[in-house]
């Protein structure tokens, strides 16, 4: 039940991918609709997958590979709608559903059997870190479409190629707002990831930290975005740098929560994959 | 009835002639009053623009009204017709609808695309209309433009992008900082130029003006003009700090801004963006200014390769707006030729006709048996109530000829007896939604 819906979602996530691609090519507004409506379509499949999943399973749905990937898209998605909602930047979904469909074409590939969880997951504190974590992580997953998409403006530019890919990418100014508007919430809710694992890792493992690499790499990850809030407040580090600091920023989220489970085992290693 | 333009623009006139034949604005309906009085003329409006006078009628004595028309120019403005006889031009019919089309459209425009000829026409419509000038035909042709002209406005990308130095800027500026209001320009140089450019940012929303100027005096004077402030040329790094923009046109011979001089600016305003616009020649800012993080330097040069790629743009778009033209007149042409006499009569007698032999042989076939004499009598009684039907409106219609509002009973006629398939949307399109609506957006 719940993988039929998850693959469901994955099918309108990629027609919705296409239709978003379409409209950054041919700038009809009709497809721009389309393409929302879609992907919002598409997010309400994918919500039943994981209620399906949740009551099924008995706890929340994140324990191995392909819950996480399944829910880190579906928190992706979810942050593009809530942004679609408050931002005028039409094409936005263009470049962060791509994310979302390849972490579903990912999750696709693995094994989906509900097993039974490994005792040390079962706690309160389970819902509370998986949330917080992967909501900050969509957030950054977010910025890094901005610093890609200001990159790409700031180019055009600099280089004085104005045209179609300058017509179609929002403004500087809009998108180094957002950029630091994700910093702004994506960063507390990191931080609120980390201290909540910390606390449950007492409970669990009896002790608040334990340096294995998931948590080593988190804080790395934290470091990063702390530095470019802190560069950001005091000198102005704007634009192009903040653009780059939400990309190596991003890359370092993608290591922490795959680079991690697939490279280097550790406690947060809880099955294969 | 026949569509008629008579005419003259910017390709086929000097300024001088264009300016003499001009109606102005209010003394339009004095003019559509006395073309009204012109016998051959059932229906007129005058579109006159700074690039373009027309005069729009129809008629159903072609060759006639056209000569009145230039004569009616002529004696208008008091100039003999042969000194300008050379630059009118003529249309009827197909073609005269393909060119009002085409003007709505702006694809006749001097620069292409342009929005502001729309609401012109508009105008010009609206004076008619208001003066009682225009009937079916005139009213059915223009909301046709109007609609082209959206068509083409949303369906190709010919009005698009900017195509004057001092739009791409403005154009430019939204890239950088999306909004202009609550921004700030620091003009380098009191020349016009600056004040040209100025003006633009102003009406694109800009909200303060610095200026700055060798000569204290003139600074002061084009600040007042903006209702903006002077600072004096040696405090020219205060005004950097405040601004968003930079307009610089001296004639300096040297730069006058250098690049570290405007990195410490960059440090001093915590890396806010600046945009440099220079327009002076020689240049009054180092290009290497350019490759600053978070600023942005556009000479005159590079202002106008955007404009010019912008406007080969645009011409490539005028060609798949001219097939959605093509496609339009068409229609509305297959429209307009039922307007005449004699083939709504023609058809609505064949209508009628078939309509009575078809039930003849129903009622015949039920009755076989009827002799020859009554069959004949039966098929002169039908004949007869058909004829006796079709006398009235028959008569009233060749009658009605000449008159204007023939066109309406002729319509009306060709859509209760759905005498041949119209275009459905042509037949639609009059009463709809583009009635009297001024679209005030396209107006510059």
């Amino acid at each position: 039940m719940n993988v039929s819906f998850f693959k469901v979602a994955s099918f309108l996530y990629l027609v919705g991918t296409l239709t978003y691609f379409s409209y950054l090519i041919f700038l009809k507004e009709g497809l721009s609709k389309a393409s929302v409506g879609i992907i919002t379509a598409g997010f309400a499949s994918h919500t039943l997958a994981l209620l399906a999943r949740y009551a099924e399973a008995g706890y929340t749905p994140v324990t191995n590979l392909y819950e996480s990937l399944s829910f880190y898209a579906w928190m992706i998605v979810g942050i593009l709608l809530v942004a679609n909602l408050k931002y005028k930047i039409k094409v936005l979904g263009a470049f962060l559903s791509p994310v979302a469909l390849v972490l579903m074409v990912a999750a696709l590939a693995l094994p989906k059997e509900i097993v039974p969880l490994a005792p040390v997951l079962k706690s309160v504190w389970h819902p509370f870190h998986v949330i917080f974590a992967f909501m900050g992580n969509a957030i950054f997953a977010l910025a890094f479409c901005c610093g890609v998409m200001y990159l790409i403006q700031e180019h055009q530019l600099k280089s004085k190629k104005i045209g179609a890919i300058t017509e179609r990418l929002p403004s500087l100014k809009v998108l180094d707002d957002l950029n630091y508007k994700c910093l702004t919430y994506g960063f507390p809710l990191l931080t609120l990831g980390i201290i909540t694992g910390a606390v449950w890792a007492e409970y669990a493992w009896g002790r608040y930290w334990n340096w294995d690499p998931k948590e080593t790499w988190s804080l790395i990850t934290w470091f990063l975005y702390a530095a470019l809030l802190h560069q950001r407040l005091t000198v102005g580090w704007r634009g192009r740098k903040a653009a780059i600091m939400a990309i190596i920023g991003f890359l370092a989220v993608l290591f922490t929560f795959l680079g991690v489970n697939l490279l280097l085992p550790g406690l947060h290693t809880y099955a294969n994959w | 009835m026949e569509l008629v333009v008579i005419g003259l623009n910017h390709r086929t006139a000097p300024i001088e002639i264009r300016e003499r034949l001009a109606f102005p604005q209010d003394q339009i309906e004095e003019a559509l009053r006395r073309a009204k009085a012109l016998p051959s003329l059932k229906e007129n409006m005058i579109l006159s623009t700074c690039n373009r006078v027309e005069l729009y009628a129809a008629s159903r004595h072609t060759e006639q009204a056209i000569s009145d028309l230039k004569n009616f120019v002529a004696s208008y403005h008091n100039l003999p017709l042969k000194e300008f006889d050379r630059a009118l031009y003529t249309f009827t019919g197909e073609e005269a609808v393909k060119h009002i089309f085409r003007v709505a459209s702006s694809l006749d425009s001097m620069v292409v695309g342009e929005p502001q000829i729309l609401g012109q026409i508009k105008d010009a419509y609206n004076a008619s209309a208001q003066s009682s000038a225009s009937g079916l035909i005139l009213h059915r042709l223009l909301h046709r433009a109007f609609h082209v002209a959206k068509r083409v406005r949303t369906e190709t990308g010919i009005s698009n992008s900017a195509v004057s130095v001092s739009s791409v800027a403005v154009d430019l500026a939204r890239k950088i900082f999306e909004d202009l209001a609550g921004k700030t320009v620091l003009l380098i140089g009191a020349g016009e130029m600056c004040e040209l450019a100025a003006q633009h940012l102003v009406s694109g929303g800009i909200d303060k003006v610095l200026v700055t100027n060798r000569t204290f005096e003139r600074a002061i004077t084009l600040a007042q003009h903006f209702q903006g402030e002077a600072i004096v040329f040696q405090e020219m790094t205060t005004g950097l700090r405040r601004t968003d923009i930079v307009i610089s046109a001296t004639d300096s011979s040297h730069y006058l801004l250098a690049h570290d001089q405007v990195s410490k600016v960059m440090r001093d305003r915590k890396q806010k963006p600046l945009f440099f616009i220079d327009i002076a020649d020689p240049r009054d800012i180092e290009p290497r200014v350019g490759e600053i993080e978070n600023v942005y330097l556009y000479n005159i040069d590079d202002l106008q390769k955007v404009a010019y790629e912008n406007m080969r743009g645009r011409e490539k778009e005028a060609q798949k707006a001219e097939a959605t033209v093509q496609e339009e007149v068409v229609k509305f042409v297959q429209w307009y030729r039922t307007l005449d006499v004699t083939p709504t009569i023609v058809a609505l007698r064949k209508k009628f006709e078939e309509i009575r032999k078809r039930e003849l042989e129903k009622t015949l076939s039920l009755h076989p048996n009827l002799s020859d004499k009554e069959k004949r009598s039966l098929e002169s009684m039908t004949s007869a109530i058909v004829n006796k039907i079709l006398h009235e409106p028959l008569t009233f219609l060749k009658r009605s000829n000449e008159d204007a509002v023939s066109d309406l009973y002729l319509d009306t006629l060709q859509t209760l007896f759905r005498l041949q398939e119209r275009s459905q949307e042509t037949f639609e399109e009059a009463p709809s939604e583009e009635d009297e609506r001024p679209e005030s957006n396209d107006l510059p």
